[in-house]
């Protein structure tokens, strides 16, 4: 069964709190990963933390990406984490993209982030980084 | 039983969010502790529940119907389960599941459990997923079960046999959609539901459906050609009022018990194919042969049976 449990896809959120409209990148890096054979359940704009929270403990995800271009990431990203162990979500881990500062990527980090993408990243970049964060939560989950 | 199928299963009957998904992903990745989680489901719970399929081509409006049917439930207290399924990748075995962003006002509300499901490409194995799913939901408290999927393709037609009720949601516009889909579907279909029925060319539809689902509409006197605008929440208290009554009118003739019957063995076959192609790819590539498939096929079943019963 082990073996057969490895063919199933990895299922990962991509959502976008707070306010901004810009899914462009949200989009484009739903479709890069669904083109590389993960589901993608996309919660579309303007969701709140908790909202997205929800969603991913419900959809049973094995990450969640999250997309800001308003600037409010310092403040949304870990509200998004809070919410996820508020609701036994917090083994899922969380990758963050947008426009975001390198002054700030450090403190997303330490706020678990488990990874930071800015703009120009190469999709194979973030590819790879959910590819990694999914591995390791199903491994540490035991499924 | 292992301790981790226990508390999934305590998890569930808590309807604890968190319990719900993982034991909907054991089930569909045909895990170890999906057997445990089945065979301790309450049967009696299973029977109680009312699964709506709802199906229709894409853009017709079935997320946006779906959602509105949700908030009519949600005001008479009823706790909901929604599987919503979108197609895979062939390509790439991906997909981009989109149901919930038309869905996510209920979000918050702890009594709208919601399952995005991928066709993943097979050509069995959905049906049984998405038959496991509605029991785990089922189980968690869900009193009805919406299945909503779009209505082109095998695997979403065998899937929509899973409901006791099929609404089928058309909206003007769609033309020679509508007349290729008419074979199959509407077949299997117990409502039509017109939606956007503000557009031009809702009554011409109607008329046209109406002619379709006279003979069932004679039988039991109830209207099977439905108006909505569901992004206006109009026509669904009706629609569910019509649904409610059909519902009762199954369950009274016993129309229900067998269409349950047919989906349990719909999906008993289908675990049989999901269970019996890894072996028989198995023992394909152990032996290339150069036959014509249909003698090889019958060769490998016969061998297969004779190797079990040793």
């Amino acid at each position: 069964m082990a073996e057969q449990e490895k063919k199933s896809p990895y299922r990962v959120l991509i959502g976008k709190p707070g306010l901004d409209g810009h899914d462009r990148g949200a989009k484009f890096i739903a479709r890069a990963l669904r083109d590389e054979g993960f589901e993608v359940i996309y919660t579309g704009i303007r969701r709140s933390a908790a909202e997205i929270a929800a969603t991913a403990v419900q959809e049973d995800v094995d990450a969640v990406g999250l997309s800001s271009l308003s600037g409010a990431h310092l403040r949304l990203f870990p509200e998004v984490i809070k919410e996820l162990q508020t609701r036994g979500g917090g083994d899922i881990p969380v990758l963050g993209g947008g426009v975001i500062p390198d002054e700030d990527i450090e403190l997303l980090l330490q706020a678990g982030v488990s990874a930071v993408f800015t703009p120009g990243t190469a999709a194979e970049t973030f590819i790879n980084a959910f590819t990694e964060a999914c591995e390791k939560h199903s491994d540490d989950s035991g499924q | 039983m292992t301790a981790g199928s226990n508390e999934l299963l305590a998890g569930l009957a808590r309807q604890d969010p968190r319990a719900i998904g993982r034991a909907i992903s054991a089930v569909e990745n045909n895990s170890e502790a999906a057997a445990d989680i089945l065979s301790s489901l309450d049967q009696d719970v299973i029977d109680s529940v009312l699964v709506l399929g709802i199906t229709g081509p894409p853009g017709a409006g079935k997320s946006t119907l779906t959602s509105a049917m949700i908030r009519a439930l949600r005001k008479k207290g009823n706790r909901l389960g929604i599987i919503a399924v979108d197609p895979s990748s062939p390509i790439s075995g991906g997909a981009i599941l989109g149901d919930r962003i038309r869905m996510m006002e209920h979000a918050l509300d702890p009594d709208v459990v919601v399952r995005s499901m991928a066709t993943r490409g097979r050509l069995g194995g959905l049906c049984a997923s998405a038959g496991a799913t509605v029991r785990i939901m089922a189980a968690a408290g869900c009193e009805i079960i919406i299945i909503e999927t779009v209505g082109v393709g095998q695997s979403e037609m065998d899937i929509i046999r899973l409901a006791d009720i099929t609404l089928m949601v058309l909206a003007p516009g769609f033309g020679d959609d509508i007349q290729a889909m008419k074979a199959g579907l509407l077949e299997v279909a117990d409502f039509l539901v017109v939606n956007k029925s503000d557009l031009a060319g809702a009554d011409a539809l109607c008329m046209d459906m109406e002619q379709v689902f006279h003979d069932k509409q004679e039988e039991d006197g109830i209207a099977r050609v439905l108006q909505t605008i569901a992004s206006l929440n109009q026509g669904i208290e009706q629609l569910l009022a019509t649904v409610k009554t059909f519902g009762l009118h199954l369950e009274t003739s016993g129309i229900k018990e067998e269409r349950r019957h047919m989906a349990l063995d719909a999906e008993t076959l289908d675990w049989i194919m999901e269970i019996l192609r890894p072996r028989f790819a198995q023992a394909m590539s152990e032996k290339t042969e150069r036959k014509d498939p249909r003698i090889r096929a019958k060769e490998l079943i016969k061998e297969l049976v004779t190797r079990q019963e040793e």
